[in-house]
C-alpha cells in the first residue's frame, strides 16, 4: 500500500499517527540540540549534536509523509513551524526540559529502546512509505540506544553523585513512559489495517530490555508510580512545550517564509 | 587523565584490505565510549568499515634522538624496497 492506493477512510487516522511519530522525533531532537556547546566535554557534545540531527532527520521524513497523507499541501516545515502547542501530538516525555546530563541520558535510553522496537515492527507495515522510513531510522536509533545504554551503565554504577542523579532522573521520567504505549481508536484502526504494530507486545519487549539494563546499572524503577502522565497524543501538553515552540518557531513566526 | 578521561588514539580503515590509518585522538572514560566518540568524530562523514581505539599511553615510540641509528642505515639499501616485483594485474590495495 502506498500514497496512491491508500484508502481514503484511513487517511485521518494515519495523518494523526504520523504526527505522533514525527513530533516525538522533532521535539526530542530539539531538546538534544540544546546541548550543543554545553556538553560535559567536547566529544560528548558532538555525540549529542549528532543524536539531535538524527532525530530531526526522522522528523523531516515523517512530517513530510504526514503532509502528503493529509493532502492539504502542508510541508514538513509548515507542520513543524506553523502549528501551536495544542496541535502537537508528541508524548510529554520528549518535551520535558533537558535537565542535567543524567536526565537527558535516561530519557534518551527509555525513548531509544521504545523507538528501536517500534521502527523494527514498522518495517513490516503494509504502508510502504512508512516501512521505508522505519528501516532507515532504525539504524540510527540502534546507535542512540547503544550510546545511551553505555552511559546508563556508567552513570548508574558510577560514583555516588552520578548514581543519585541518574536514579532521580529515572524516578522523574518513569511516569511519562506509559504514554508511549497508549492505545486509542486511532491506533486501533491502524493496527487492524496492519499499518501500525500491536503495542502490547511492544511494551513487554520494552519492559524486559529496560529492566535488564537498569539492573546492570544498579538502578530501580519506582514501584508504584502515583500517576501515569497522558494527553500528549490529544494535544494536551506540559507548560514546557509552549516555551520550546516559542524558541523553535520564532524565526518563521516573526519572518514568515524566511529562507537562507 | 583529566576529569577521569583518558586519551585514546583513533585508527580507521576506509575499505576492507586497506590498513587502519591514524586519524587523531579522542578523550573518553573507557574503551567502548572511546569507540563511540571516534565514530562520531571521525567516521560520520567518510566511508569507514572498521575503527580501532588504542590508549595513548600504550604506544611506545621512538624519540627524536633515535633518528640516526634507527632510520639512516636504510638509505643506501635499495634492495630492501620491493621495487623489483611486478604487481599482478587486478590486485588492489597493496
Amino acid at each position: 500500500m502506498n500514497l496512491e492506493t491508500l484508502d481514503t477512510a484511513i487517511r485521518p487516522a494515519l495523518f494523526e499517527y504520523l504526527l505522533r511519530l514525527g513530533d516525538d522525533a522533532l521535539i526530542l531532537g530539539h531538546r538534544l540540540s540544546e546541548w550543543c556547546g554545553h556538553g560535559p566535554y567536547l566529544e560528548e557534545d558532538i555525540a549529542l549534536a549528532n543524536l539531535a540531527l538524527d532525530c530531526l532527520g526522522h522528523a523531516e521524513a515523517l512530517l513530510t509523509l504526514a503532509g502528503q497523507v493529509e493532502g492539504e499541501g502542508r510541508t514538513a516545515d509548515d507542520l513543524a513551524f506553523l502549528r501551536d502547542a495544542y496541535e502537537f501530538r508528541n508524548a510529554q516525555m520528549v518535551e520535558l526540559p533537558r535537565g542535567d546530563f543524567a536526565f537527558t541520558i535516561v530519557r534518551q535510553f527509555l525513548f531509544a529502546t521504545y523507538a528501536c522496537l517500534l521502527y523494527e515492527a514498522l518495517q513490516q507495515s503494509v504502508f510502504e512509505p512508512l516501512a521505508g522510513i522505519a528501516a532507515k531510522a532504525l539504524k540510527e536509533m540502534r546507535y542512540h540506544l547503544r550510546h545511551s545504554r553505555e552511559w546508563i551503565r556508567c552513570l548508574g554504577d558510577g560514583t555516588e553523585e552520578s548514581h543519585r542523579r541518574t536514579q532521580n532522573a529515572l524516578d522523574e521520567l518513569w511516569m511519562y513512559t506509559g504514554e508511549l504505549f497508549e492505545v486509542d481508536d486511532t491506533l486501533q484502526t491502524l493496527t487492524q489495517a496492519h499499518i501500525a504494530p500491536d503495542m502490547t507486545a511492544l511494551y513487554s519487549a520494552w519492559n524486559a530490555q529496560v529492566m535488564t539494563t537498569l539492573q546492570e546499572a544498579t538502578l530501580t524503577v519506582p514501584e508504584n508510580p502515583p500517576y501515569m502522565a497522558t494527553g500528549g497524543r490529544r494535544g494536551h501538553h506540559t507548560e514546557h512545550l509552549g516555551y520550546l515552540l516559542a524558541e523553535m518557531q520564532f524565526l518563521q513566526r516573526a519572518y514568515p517564509g524566511a529562507k537562507w | 587523565m583529566e576529569n577521569g578521561l583518558r586519551l585514546w588514539e583513533v585508527f580507521v580503515q576506509s575499505r576492507t584490505g586497506k590498513p587502519h590509518e591514524h586519524v587523531g585522538s579522542v578523550r573518553a572514560s573507557h574503551a567502548e565510549m572511546a569507540l563511540q566518540h571516534a565514530r562520531d568524530v571521525y567516521a560520520r562523514r567518510g566511508p569507514v568499515v572498521s575503527i580501532w581505539v588504542v590508549p595513548t599511553e600504550a604506544i611506545y615510540a621512538t624519540q627524536p634522538g633515535d633518528e640516526g641509528p634507527f632510520f639512516d642505515p636504510a638509505d643506501t639499501k635499495p634492495y630492501r624496497h620491493p621495487l623489483f616485483y611486478k604487481v599482478p594485474h587486478g590486485v588492489k590495495n597493496i
